[in-house]
């Protein structure tokens, strides 16, 4: 928490005005009992109206000083505060966005957009507590305790006492209550996973008639949250009342003690009223206090999550001196690769050679988990190779700008991926400058144009955040229109045709064809007939290269190869 | 006393933030408030909950009303023994003889009063111990109620509201009733007493003075409802400010490979820092304004303070008044202002919860799947025959899907579903699991209408091997079991290798144990489909329906798969979506769907000889691939 706080320093003198002004401010709140004991003391005393309108007048003036400086606080507390918040998740945002898979594998992306969001704003909401009550709440204690000593040093002895005994209920009660609290949310998560699960599993779970099952189960996780729910609730409801009862108790001690010291004329009376009204000023503070206990532990958690993501270094990061990129176009060369996924006891890759130029199509097969997908990431460098080397146009993709190497590759996942926006800001995403043109040029290539003419707007369509209005196969020819409209050097084709019907998917591969007669492409397949026309097809099994060559040149020499073909296209079908 | 609490507010001094599972520490003023459609019904509705508790909630109320009652008499007490005392030190200090203070006296009021303080807070404890009990076993209820709910609904319900709005009813909208019933109800019911307590006890000490601190309280009302009203606006701002930014960060952050691929870093982060800019502008003048509540309620109640301190020292110099009853005054006048500003906050959250409450009493006012009939026929030993009859069935009245539609299956046989759109197989799984009702005929097993059936008889007749899995969080073998309770280890582990799903199994680090995590993304798509497939085998049920799709399954393990399936179709009625030619040619029926429709039916080569939709499909899907094949194997 206390590192995190680094980021208030643009604010320090805002946040030191703010500090100036609370202390002004309960200055003139702990000022008021004096003016009263005055006013008891000279002016009711001696029956002086005069004087008691007058000290009257002043009180006033100072509610007032005390307001003014109350509201400019609190703007100044406001603004420092959020601008807290704002700069922190800017800090956060930006080295996240410069993070590379390794980092989202490692975090988690879910965890990741946690912290941007909401413990960047627990932090905040915290501050602003902080700024306000952790700030006053000693000012007053401590000022309380001056004034209180200034009226009647003796009397305070009351408050040794009392502050000791009120410190030590609080530090009793939380200290119980905190772990439970803890532990009330984790089963609040149990319960919410068994209910998102039963929405999810529906189906499943009427079609094996398990509907009472899941409710016992629901009703197990429901019942436990409830007990647990109710201990704390009973633990926090002693808090209150032992609370008021010290503040009570040591109001009756300061009268009966205070009565003996005016019964020797060593005090006032209106001391004594003012001396009780400090006295439950302090021990309010002490209250005060003890709420940002609550509040301190949830905050520091976050901030010790958002620390972590900030103290994370991406994995990936230019060179120091990064090379241009050489004179040759779409030559990619992986020299003995070999990659690890980060804790993977098993290479993803072992020592895997090729090379691929342009106008060549390469194609790439093999069973889940023969490293297809981890292959084609090590172009655009999503990760880096444990070792060998992999070559983009005569230079290793290590020495390259991370930007400069990604601008030449069109890249089309497994999962089609689009954002919030149009169609066309889709298939413009990092391709800015594309024309009018261009982009609907990518778009007719991708067989897009038929189902986005369709739209309302055409390509000023609106996408929902997700692509969730358009099919998995309209979702997946955006996708490929948005590589094409970047008219990269090499293309990446993920697994990217599946979720297209067959007459989709033979029209858009003639269209690409024409259209990438000068780039390298990259396809990654499950079905052979989709790459028999290949130039050279990588045939990968558990994370080896067992062979390369055509189709004819495979299905001769490679048993591997003729094994997958063969298990596709059973036998009746080959007859 | 309560009275300090009052004069000395302080940010987070009102609300009871120390009772819940943490809202705001600022209490719920000032934010948007989402208005119920029915105030007054739901609330009727809600406070019904309390019914069954009601000898438990009468006492939360009796302590409630005695521990605030008790704790604000205090400060009249107190005044009599100030009093007491102030008299006596004026007779002392005008040296009238004999004049002493009068300690016995004053030690008898603050005795009472300290028996009175600890009267209090044993009420004050009474009543937080019993409502904690109280609110949350009426949450416990409700909970219990809404899952029970979720159980009775059709499916209908689950296919056309959205996963997440369910979700938000059942969670978040049940969090903020529990919050509330935990904490604003009692704090409402210590407000009211409070208020009402003070301005009598006020009353009884000087109408006068009393008359003087009511004339601050319009102007604590007004600036409360000015100051709500601005921040409303702010906060709405703010909150439209933070969904913007949060779904930019979350549609950034999950498309983080697309983003990275295509160099978009720069102007993701520029989009970021303009909302980032737009929510610390809104967010802002949020915090300030609410920010001044508390500093300007506590300036208005000094202003009191301050009236009443030169108002009532001037009628002690006039002899109106005693001083003791100043002081109690005084005291009484600090507190008058705190349970208007928690009223005001209080009221924004009973009607945000009233807001939620309803929201959670549509989803159980939802209409209920018809319940089984008691006299349900059973089938003992199930055989597998299934017949359609006359069925017709549509979503919607004015798109009808089925009409007249005749099947009869014998025990045992293969019937193909083919098509080229995916809707046809939900639908049929709908029908024939009764997850929907049909419009007019009847589907029978072995001859029974399915509909006089009880549901999960009916269900337990059926195994389901779709693609879309789902497993839950647990461990294999309970994922296995699901199938069938109280399953033997052994028969968990002989359905795991009819499943071909043994080996791979015994490959995970904890085997059986394995427990899959919540996306079960710790095992591939193809093991996972291995795994229902031994949950089927498991059930050992009479019918089948079967989903061949097998994408995004490497080829090994969809070997795998199609002989698990073989293996388990054996002997048992089957309905297949069918992926496969060898399946569809074999078929004993084939069904061709369109678009959810069933446009024809009829046996392989019965259907390639109509020439009609079913014949085009073949030519350009299946024959293609044969084409294709004899291309691969003759080099």
């Amino acid at each position: 928490m206390i590192r995190l706080l680094r980021y208030l320093k643009p604010f320090r003198g805002a946040v030191a005005l703010v500090l100036v002004l609370v202390f002004l401010q309960s200055l003139a709140n702990l000022y008021l009992p004096t003016l009263m004991a005055d006013i008891v003391d000279k002016g009711i005393v001696t029956g002086d109206t005069d004087y008691i309108v007058r000290i009257g007048g002043l009180m006033l003036l100072i509610t007032l000083g005390g307001t003014i400086c109350a509201v400019v606080a609190s703007f100044f507390s406001a603004r420092s505060a959020v601008g807290f918040g704002r700069l922190v998740r800017g800090k956060l945002f930006a080295h996240v966005e410069g993070f590379s898979l390794h980092e989202f594998d490692t975090v988690g992306t879910a965890s990741l957009i946690t912290r941007t969001t909401n413990d960047t704003n627990q932090v905040q909401q915290v501050l602003v507590l902080m700024l306000n009550v952790l700030v006053s709440a000693p000012l007053l204690a401590i000022g309380g305790v001056i004034l209180a000593i200034a009226q009647d040093a003796t009397l305070a002895w009351i408050l040794v006492v009392a502050i000791p005994i009120l410190v030590l209920a609080i530090f009793l009660i939380m200290s119980r209550a905190i772990p439970l609290f803890r532990i009330i949310q984790v089963k609040i998560d149990r319960l919410n996973l068994i209910l998102d699960e039963g929405l999810t599993g529906v189906r499943v779970i009427r079609a094996f008639d398990r509907t009472a099952h899941e409710r016992r189960r629901f009703d197990t996780a429901n019942r436990d949250l409830t007990e647990t729910a109710i201990t704390v609730n009973r633990i926090v409801a002693t808090l209150f009342p032992i609370m008021l009862l010290v503040l009570n108790l040591s109001t009756i001690a300061i009268v009966w003690f205070g009565s003996v010291r005016i019964d020797r004329g060593e005090m006032q009376i209106g001391a004594l009223i003012a001396f009780m009204q400090y006295a439950l000023q302090i021990l309010f503070a002490m209250l005060m206090l003890s709420l940002m206990f609550v509040f301190l532990p949830r905050a520091a958690a976050s901030a010790d999550r958002i620390n972590a993501v900030l103290d994370m270094a991406p994995e990936i990061r230019d060179a120091e001196q990064v090379r241009p990129v050489g004179a040759q176009r779409g030559y990619v060369e992986f020299d003995d690769v070999t990659f690890s996924y980060p804790g993977a006891e098993e290479p993803a890759l072992a020592h895997i050679s090729f090379t691929a130029r342009p106008g060549q199509v390469t194609a790439i097969i093999g069973g889940t988990g023969a490293g297809k997908s981890s292959l084609v990431g090590l172009i655009p460098r999503f990760y880096d190779v444990a070792s060998g080397r992999v070559l983009v146009d005569g230079v290793d993709v290590r020495e390259l700008a991370q930007h400069d190497l990604r601008s030449r590759i069109g890249y089309v996942p497994q999962q089609a991926v689009l954002f919030s926006g149009t169609v066309a800001g889709n298939i413009r995403f990092g391709t800015e400058s594309a024309s009018d043109e261009q982009v609907r040029h990518a778009a007719e290539i991708a067989q897009a144009t038929e189902f986005v003419d369709g739209m309302d707007a055409g390509f000023a369509s609106a996408i929902a955040q997700g692509g969730t209005n358009v099919s998995g196969g309209q979702k997946q020819r955006l996708s490929i229109a948005r590589a094409l409209a970047r008219r990269p050097e090499i293309y990446v084709f993920d697994d990217s045709f599946s979720a297209l019907d067959y007459a989709t998917d033979a029209r858009l591969r003639a269209a690409l064809k024409r259209e990438t007669t000068d780039a390298t492409v990259f396809i990654v397949a499950q079905r052979v007939s989709t790459i028999m026309d290949a130039d050279q097809i990588l045939v990968l099994d558990q994370g080896r290269l067992v062979g390369s060559g055509t189709h004819r040149a495979l299905m001769e020499s490679n048993p591997v190869y003729r094994e997958i073909v063969l298990s596709q296209l059973s036998a009746e079908e080959v007859a | 006393m309560m009275q300090q609490r009052a004069g000395q507010q302080r940010p987070g001094g009102q609300g009871g933030p120390m009772g819940g599972f943490g809202r705001g520490p600022m209490g719920m003023m000032g934010m948007p408030v989402q208005k119920a459609k029915n105030f007054r019904a739901t609330l009727f509705r809600l406070l019904g909950y309390f019914r069954r508790q009601k000898l438990r909630l009468l006492a939360v109320l009796a302590a409630a009303i005695l521990g605030t009652v008790f704790n604000i008499v205090g400060p009249k007490i107190l005044g009599l023994a100030i009093t007491r005392l102030f008299e006596g030190f004026i007779l002392k200090l005008r040296h009238v003889p004999g004049a002493a203070i009068d300690f016995p006296y004053i030690a008898h009021v603050l005795e009472i009063l300290a028996g009175l303080y600890v009267v209090s807070a044993i009420f004050t404890y009474v009543q937080a111990y019993i409502m904690a009990g109280v609110a949350q076993h009426t949450v416990y209820a409700m909970r219990r109620q809404v899952d029970e709910k979720l159980g009775r609904l059709p499916l209908k319900f689950y296919d056309s509201r959205a996963h997440g709005d369910i979700l938000s009813r059942a969670v978040n909208d049940m969090d903020n009733i529990s919050n509330t019933l935990q904490q604003s109800l009692t704090q409402l019911i210590t407000s009211v007493v409070t208020l009402v307590g003070v301005v009598v006890l006020m009353l009884t000490i000087s109408p006068v003075l009393t008359l003087v601190v009511a004339v601050t309280l319009p102007l604590s009302i007004i600036t409360t409802t000015m100051i709500a009203k601005r921040s409303q606006t702010f906060f709405a701002r703010q909150q439209r400010a933070l969904g913007e930014l949060n779904g930019h960060v979350e549609e950034m952050l999950n498309g983080h490979r697309i983003v990275k691929a295509f160099g978009h870093e720069q102007e993701s982060v520029a989009a970021f820092e303009e909302m980032n800019e737009r929510l610390y502008e809104a967010g802002w003048r949020a915090q300030f304004v609410t920010g001044m509540i508390l500093p300007l309620m506590t300036s208005i109640g000094n202003l009191g303070y301050v009236f009443v301190a030169v108002i009532g020292g001037v009628m002690v110099t006039q002899r109106a008044i005693s001083l003791g009853d100043v002081q109690a005054f005084i005291q009484y006048a600090r507190q008058f202002t705190q349970p208007i500003t928690q009223l005001a906050s209080i009221s924004n959250t009973i009607q945000l919860t009233i807001a939620s409450a309803e929201r959670v009493f549509e989803l159980l006012d939802e209409t209920e799947e018809a319940p089984d009939a008691a006299d349900a026929p059973v089938i003992a030993a199930p055989q597998g025959e299934v017949a359609f009859e006359h069925v017709s069935f549509s979503y919607s009245a004015d798109t009808p899907l089925i009409a007249d539609m005749n099947i009869a299956v014998q025990p045992g046989r293969t019937i193909a579903i083919v098509g080229p759109t995916g809707a046809g197989k939900t639908t049929l799984v709908n029908l024939l699991m009764r997850f929907y009702e049909l419009d007019g005929g009847a589907i029978c097993v072995d001859g029974v209408d399915i509909a006089r059936m009880r549901r999960g008889e009916l269900r337990r007749m059926f195994g389901m091997v779709l693609q879309d899995t789902w497993l839950f969080n647990g461990t294999i073998r309970e994922n296995i079991a699901y199938g069938r309770e109280q399953a033997t280890e052994e028969e968990i582990v002989r359905a795991a290798r009819a499943a071909q799903a043994d080996h791979f199994i015994r490959t995970l680090p904890e085997s059986y144990d394995t427990v899959l995590n919540q996306e079960a993304s710790n095992i591939s798509q193809g093991q996972r489909q291995l795994l229902t497939i031994a949950r089927a085998f498991l059930a050992d049920p009479a019918i089948l329906i079967l989903d061949e799709a097998t994408s995004s399954v490497d080829t090994r393990t969809e070997i795998l798969i199609q002989r698990a399936m073989t293996e388990l179709m054996k002997g048992r009625t089957s309905f297949v979506i069918a992926h496969r030619l060898s399946t569809i040619r074999d078929a004993d029926a084939i069904l061709v769907m369109d678009h959810g429709r069933i446009i024809e039916q009829g046996r392989h080569e019965e259907l390639l000889a109509q020439g009609g939709f079913y014949a085009d499909l073949y030519n350009s899907q299946f024959a293609a691939r044969v084409r294709a094949v004899d291309a691969a194997v003759t080099p």
